[in-house]
């Protein structure tokens, strides 16, 4: 069973994003699609200071099988990436909700934030 | 392909219920993985895995000028096969292009096992039907076996557990005997670089013997690591590394092909021996850190010439950097040549090197 922080917000393309603290939130991938993925052998990460839109391509994670892209779920400037993962991609699978976070966005948007799922949506989505 | 046309084996609800993930492969619904992939090809590397091969294809071929009639059809040399023996070999178009690698078992005088991949069955079985002379006897006995790939150093004793008394056949050997009451096939062969046997039992009884395997202490293991495993090896998959449009010299296989004889696609393999092959199959490993090599991604020199695209590719459990396999300009297909793989836009520096990646 995949666990589903209840303080999270959801994507549909199965990312998570923290609640904001000083208006920046952290982005991963979560348990159900890590799951699904299988082994992460590789996460491509973005540029810090990139700014990305909701809905961009902002990183890939990968399995011994697949290629996954990661889409932001929300606007912003990207202002720190989970580099633990370049040498530790498979904490994406340990951590998935935790240490396999991938990038922090400071968000341009605060309101995107409404437009996701919460974690009782998020669960009937994955059924 | 939608669900009613994919085909699957008698294991597929054990796999299920053992937990794997199922996957479309050649149009069979197979699984890629149980509980993961790096596990599974670990497995195999140190003890000993179990995959489900059922998918593959058995024809049977017999009568007076069967061996006369084979070695026409295939590029190795089955007047080197004595009873109890198979060898790999190719099946050629006329313009001597792989249609199917295979292994052929000499089961006794103009009496042959041949096993096929999964996906070329049917287009195998009407090749050789075109070409078959009177007087021999083919049969497609594709769904009448369930085959499991037991593979790893731990192979003889689960072996031993499963079929107590019975000697594996040597390197290459087939067995036929019988046990508990069914016809049973042996084949001292595999896929993965390690010592291993395929097992071939009757399509009906194949639960039992994949629950005996496992209890003799094979792990289920999957597409996914076999994949891997073969990668290691530099072992072609066909539909990726081979194709009707190379021939088995640019695929480095000239090893199984005898050119003093005469086979369907000889006269280019030949004409090619003599002036050059136009391109050649080469193994690349990453020197620098980079997302995995994937079937597809395309591969430069260092100043922006295009070589090719990747047949496969997979970032190596075993080495732990990305290895795979491409088709380049024979010109450029030296040991040491450095290349960048492009993916997603970057490039991740690599060099040809020798065959196989895991030295054995």
């Amino acid at each position: 069973m995949s666990t589903i922080p209840a303080e999270y917000k959801y994507s549909s393309e199965h990312e998570w994003v923290s609640p904001a603290v000083d208006g920046v939130v952290t982005v991963g991938i979560s348990d159900h699609a890590q799951a699904e993925l299988g082994d992460v052998v590789y996460v491509d990460l973005p540029t810090v200071g990139d700014v990305v839109a909701a809905g961009d391509n902002a990183a890939a994670v990968e399995s011994v099988k697949a290629a996954s892209d990661v889409y932001t779920p929300v606007s912003g400037e990207i202002v720190e990436v989970n580099e633990a993962l370049d040498a530790e991609p498979g904490i994406v699978n340990s951590d998935a909700n935790g240490a396999g976070w991938i990038f922090k966005v400071r968000l341009s948007d605060p309101s995107e934030l409404d437009a996701l799922m919460d974690a009782a949506a998020y669960e009937e989505f994955c059924k | 392909m939608n669900s009613e046309t994919m085909k699957s084996t008698p294991l597929c609800d054990k796999h299920v219920a053992l937990g794997a993930k199922m996957v479309p492969f050649a149009g069979w619904n197979m699984p890629v993985q149980y509980k993961g992939i790096i596990d599974e090809h670990n497995t195999v590397r140190t003890a000993c895995g179990v995959f489900d091969i059922s998918h593959m294809g058995q024809f049977l071929v017999h009568g007076a000028g069967a061996e006369a009639w084979l070695n026409g059809m295939l590029t190795n040399n089955l007047h080197k096969l004595v009873d109890g023996m198979g060898q790999y070999s190719m099946m050629l178009n006329e313009r001597g292009g792989v249609i199917d690698d295979l292994i052929i078992y000499r089961l006794g005088e103009d009496d042959f096992f041949v096993v096929v991949n999964a996906s070329m069955i049917d287009e195998d079985y009407a090749w050789l039907m075109a070409h078959k002379p009177e007087g021999v006897t083919l049969e497609n006995k594709s769904d009448a076996y369930v085959g499991l790939a037991v593979q790893g150093p731990a192979c003889e004793e689960v072996f031993a557990g499963l079929c107590p008394g019975v000697t594996l056949p040597v390197r290459n050997g087939i067995l036929c005997f019988e046990a508990d009451g069914d016809a049973l096939v042996v084949c001292r062969t595999g896929y993965t670089g390690e010592n291993g046997f395929e097992f071939f039992c009757p399509a009906a009884q194949g639960v039992k013997w994949f629950e005996r395997v496992i209890a003799c202490g094979a792990k289920p293991c999957g597409l996914g690591a076999r994949d891997s495993l073969r990668l290691e090896m530099c072992y072609s998959l066909n539909g990726s590394d081979l194709s009707p449009e190379k021939t088995p010299l640019e695929a480095g296989l000239s090893w199984c092909c005898d050119l003093t004889k005469e086979f369907i696609g000889v006269e280019v393999l030949r004409q090619q021996k003599a002036e050059g092959r136009p391109t050649a199959l080469v193994a690349i490993e990453y020197t620098g850190k980079g997302a995995p090599p994937r079937h597809g991604y395309e591969v430069q020199l260092p100043d922006g010439t295009v070589l090719g695209q990747l047949c496969s590719g997979v970032l190596s459990p075993t080495l732990g950097k990305g290895i795979a396999m491409l088709y380049v300009p024979a010109a450029y297909s030296k040991v040491g040549t450095e290349v960048n793989v492009i993916v997603r836009g970057k490039a991740v520096p690599a060099q040809i090197v020798k065959k196989p990646f895991l030295k054995k």
